[in-house]
């Protein structure tokens, strides 16, 4: 039989001390008697453990288990530590397993102290110090459920760096000078002064209170009542709940009260209402059009309205399909990865997109949600038609004398015919909204899996835009 | 007038603040004030440092900087209409209180919102100054969220995100429509901008420049907004796709829902009734199936009468109820999306069942250890010694989980 004595302050190292001592000494879980912080002599006949014979590697999830139940306040933990490492050395996938049971116990354990840390955080009053030097002082007194004064304490190290703090409880005292952390010995309670912001953190902690919804048990699920006699707030909380029903029942009966006397001259001396006024049902100009569009409710699975760029009138209207994400952001039409492309080979075919008004058959991104992505969705027809509406006024506007239409829903907007559109490319037809020339849309080219296919892609994608360009000359 | 004591200011601007359900520090960037030069640290996780009787934490020093406005929307205390007391704290009072708190472990930092006084901009002006203050004079290192104004100035709102941890910026209501009939000053269209221009920001920030050089952070925590229940006859589904729709617009941290609340001096337009606080609560739940669950809108509103959640079962249950076709879920075998949607699995559990399952077969009493809510789960489950045979088509099952049935009151 062996024992052995770990100390109050320190305790985490010469735990793992004694841990590598045990287990490089084969000792079994069963012949140590650990003991905490006592001087009380042992009941067995025990010698104090031999020095460790190597060093000890345990695996990483073992001590990040161990960093939180050491601090327990369970005296068997040591002896359960122990023997979960024996076994988890003989079967180290048990560390991942969250249904074993001793594993479940240590678990629950550890969690207990991460919570307790977690809770003296949060709870821990300060009282301020009569202080000389530069640095304020500040005094507590908590009183923690395991030994958490030492894994709890850096945080407020790092939190109040430039005061001097420290914390007292039954178990052992913190204490933070010029940025130095130090622990001792537990002292008797200190007699803290009285502190006047305490009164003003109570008048706050009542006005932030809603008598309109009460719900004690989730109140003192998250804040134990064994931590209140330590917190100045909660002496009034007595006082506000048997308050409530009635503050309550006094706003319900209270009569509307008339408005003060210079609400009335706020109101008429605040700037005249902002949204403007509906526009002539006949809109007179594009930008009466854009002010519609922006306007208009949004509505489930769609983006907002987004209108063509460009000057007006303008000799040439590029046509695309609708609005992906990036445009719905960005509020602008083909600027994303399509947008792009479109960018790229029009310039290697000498065709100006400043010159153009480009726009799309259908003015709203139409997705589908999942997660926190929106995923493109092709528009049907419904969206088509609804597009059509703003197309032919933007065509009104802008007077184009060659439309280019890009991918099949520009084509059946345009041409009322998405079909063979492969065999169409490269031309120009005449509909009754002028001539349209034809094309695929630069996302097809996006789509191809093959480079040499997506090369082939782009050198017939940029001959039609030469041919428009061409055209434009042409005509003008 | 009398002058008020910074106690008097305190309880009436803290008072006015209540309504705002935002009380979140977490998801900042990690600072501390080890240096011994300042005073503060964020990271990670918030702290609730206390928790009032209304069941909501306490983490920040929530508090508006004056309570006068020249607004009247029609569900706010502080409407120029109402004749609730009015005070204004000074740049100096904000930001001693919050030193003092702070220094006392009483709070996380500040929340600062504010009426609006003379102009929007020069409100969010004094807004920015207090955080400027906090920052740069006391090297103030905590959490701050500052409540935006739409109409303010982009530059202000920029000098605000380099200084604030959050920005947010209340959508008010769910419905464009709603929030013209009750806030006529208020323009649904300047505070989706304004949400957008946030959103920008943010994300410029995070891009380095080609030698890469980080640009100066912005809202590390992100941006938040409100929304109002139960003040105008929005249903749930309305609800729930509004916040969708802002989660992926504007990548908002947190879409918060409050019940709407009789509020003292309320206007005659609004009702005085206590609204159904699980409602706000089953709107919650939904809120995460959407965003950690990969439900869909439609999915958890298909499942409610008219629109509106189940008050008796929560949304995931109540969705498993009406789709029982796809249960009982084997939790050996099954994928991890269909895990997800058992009612009583959460995220952790269905992620220590796919770390357990490569070792060796799950059993019941296992998933009780892993944290599963076996009272809910156990309709729709099977696993190693448990199969719920008939349980899961029963006729009954909903009944077990429902609220009994009360005895009506008589006077």
């Amino acid at each position: 039989m062996y024992r052995v004595t770990l100390p109050r302050i320190g305790t985490a190292q010469a735990w793992r001390a004694a841990l590598r001592s045990a287990v490089t000494n084969d000792i079994p879980p069963g012949q140590i008697d650990w003991a905490f912080d006592t001087s009380t002599p042992s009941l067995f006949d025990a010698a104090p453990l031999p020095a460790p014979r190597a060093a000890l590697t345990v695996p990483k999830a073992f001590a990040k288990l161990a960093d939180g139940v050491i601090w327990h306040s369970d005296p068997e933990r040591f002896a359960h530590l122990h023997a979960a490492l024996l076994r988890a050395r003989a079967t180290p996938a048990l560390l991942s397993d969250p249904g074993d049971e001793d594993m479940a116990r240590l678990r629950r354990m550890a969690k207990n102290v991460g919570r307790c840390i977690h809770k003296m955080h949060a709870f821990v009053r300060f009282r301020e110090l009569p202080t000389n030097g530069p640095r304020p002082r500040f005094a507590a007194w908590f009183e923690p459920t395991h030994h958490t004064v030492e894994p709890g304490t850096p945080f407020f190290a790092k939190r109040f760096g430039d005061m001097d703090w420290l914390i007292a409880t039954p178990d052992i005292t913190a204490r933070f000078e010029d940025g130095h952390l130090s622990f001792e010995e537990a002292a008797p309670r200190p007699d803290l002064p009285e502190d006047a912001t305490e009164d003003l953190w109570t008048e706050y902690y009542r006005s932030i209170f809603n008598p309109a919804r009460v719900k004690v048990s989730a109140m003192r699920s998250e804040m134990p009542v064994k931590y209140w006699k330590n917190m100045p707030e909660t002496r009034i909380i007595p006082e506000l709940l048997s308050g409530a029903e009635a503050r309550v029942r006094q706003m319900q009966e209270a009569a509307p009260t008339l408005p003060p006397v210079y609400a009335q001259r706020v109101m008429e001396r605040r700037a005249p209402a902002r949204v403007a006024d509906r526009m002539d049902p006949d809109i007179p100009t594009l930008d009466a059009l854009r002010t519609l569009a922006s306007e208009m409710p949004l509505q489930d699975g769609y983006g907002r309205m987004v209108l063509g760029e460009g000057p007006s009138p303008a000799p040439l209207m590029i046509v695309g399909e609708q609005p992906g994400d990036m445009e719905d952001r960005a509020g602008r039409p083909f600027v994303g990865p399509a947008g792009q492309l479109f960018d790229r080979i029009a310039k290697t075919a000498g065709l100006r997109r400043e010159d153009a008004y480009v726009t799309n058959a259908v003015k709203r991104f139409r997705y589908r949600q999942t997660g926190k992505r929106r995923l493109h969705q092709p528009p049907n027809r419904g969206d088509i038609e609804h597009g059509k509406w703003w197309l032919d006024l933007e065509r009104r506007f802008v007077k184009p004398k060659l439309t280019l239409a890009m991918g099949g829903t520009a084509a059946e907007a345009l041409t009322g015919e998405r079909a063979g559109l492969l065999k169409r490319r490269g031309r120009i037809e005449d509909t009754e909204n002028g001539p349209v020339f034809l094309t695929l849309h630069p996302a097809y080219i996006l789509r191809l899996p093959d480079a040499e296919q997506r090369a082939e892609a782009e050198e017939a994608f940029a001959s039609d835009l030469a041919a428009v360009q061409a055209r434009l000359v042409e005509m003008s | 007038m009398v002058k008020r004591t910074t106690q008097e200011k305190l309880a009436i601007l803290a008072d006015a603040a209540r309504y705002d359900a935002s009380c979140a520090s977490s998801g900042s960037v990690r600072r501390d004030s080890r240096d011994g030069k300042g005073l503060g640290s964020t990271g990670g996780t918030g702290i609730c440092h206390a928790y009032a009787p209304d069941g909501r934490c306490i983490s920040l020093l929530k508090i508006l900087m004056t309570n006068f406005c020249i607004y009247d929307c029609a569900y706010c205390v502080n409407r120029v209409s109402s004749n609730t007391p009015r005070a204004r704290f000074s740049v100096e009072e904000v930001v001693d209180l919050t030193l003092s708190f702070y220094r006392r472990n009483y709070i996380e930092g500040l929340f600062l919102s504010s009426g609006i006084i003379r102009s929007p901009d020069e409100t969010m002006e004094q807004m920015v100054l207090i955080a400027r203050t906090l920052r740069e004079q006391h090297n103030f290192r905590g959490y701050i969220h500052l409540k935006t104004i739409p109409d303010a100035a982009p530059e202000l709102i920029e000098e605000a995100g380099r200084h604030a941890d959050r920005l947010s910026i209340n959508v008010e209501l769910p419905t464009d429509n709603a929030v013209k009939a009750y806030a006529p000053e208020k323009d649904p269209k300047t505070i989706r901008g304004a949400m957008g221009d946030v959103r920008k920001l943010r994300e410029a920030s995070r891009d380095k420049s080609y030698r890469g050089k980080r640009p100066a952070r912005f809202a590390p925590a992100g941006q938040s907004t409100q929304m109002i229940v139960g003040a105008d006859g929005a249903n749930d589904a309305t609800i729930l796709g509004q916040a969708n729709r802002l989660y992926s617009d504007y990548r908002l941290g947190r879409v918060y829902y409050s019940a709407f609340s009789p509020i003292p001096d309320s206007s005659a337009a609004l009702p005085l009734i206590k609204p159904p606080l699980i409602r706000e609560h089953r709107l919650y739940q939904a809120d995460w199936l959407l965003r950690f669950y990969d439900f869909s809108v439609d999915e958890i509103t298909g499942a409610a009468e008219g629109g509106n959640l189940d008050l008796e079962v929560d949304p995931k249950l109540a969705w498993a109820l009406k789709n029982r076709a796809m249960f009982p879920v084997d939790v050996n075998r099954a994928e991890k999306s269909l895990l997800l949607r058992v009612p009583g699995f959460g995220t952790k559990t269905v992620g220590r069942i796919l770390s357990t399952r490569r070792h060796r077969t799950i059993r019941y009493e296992d998933l009780v250890r892993m944290g599963a809510n076996m009272k809910s789960a156990r309709a729709f489950i099977s696993a190693g010694g448990w199969s719920p045979r008939a349980l899961t088509d029963s006729a009954d099952l909903r009944a077990r989980f429902a609220p009994g049935p009360q005895q009506l009151q008589l006077i």
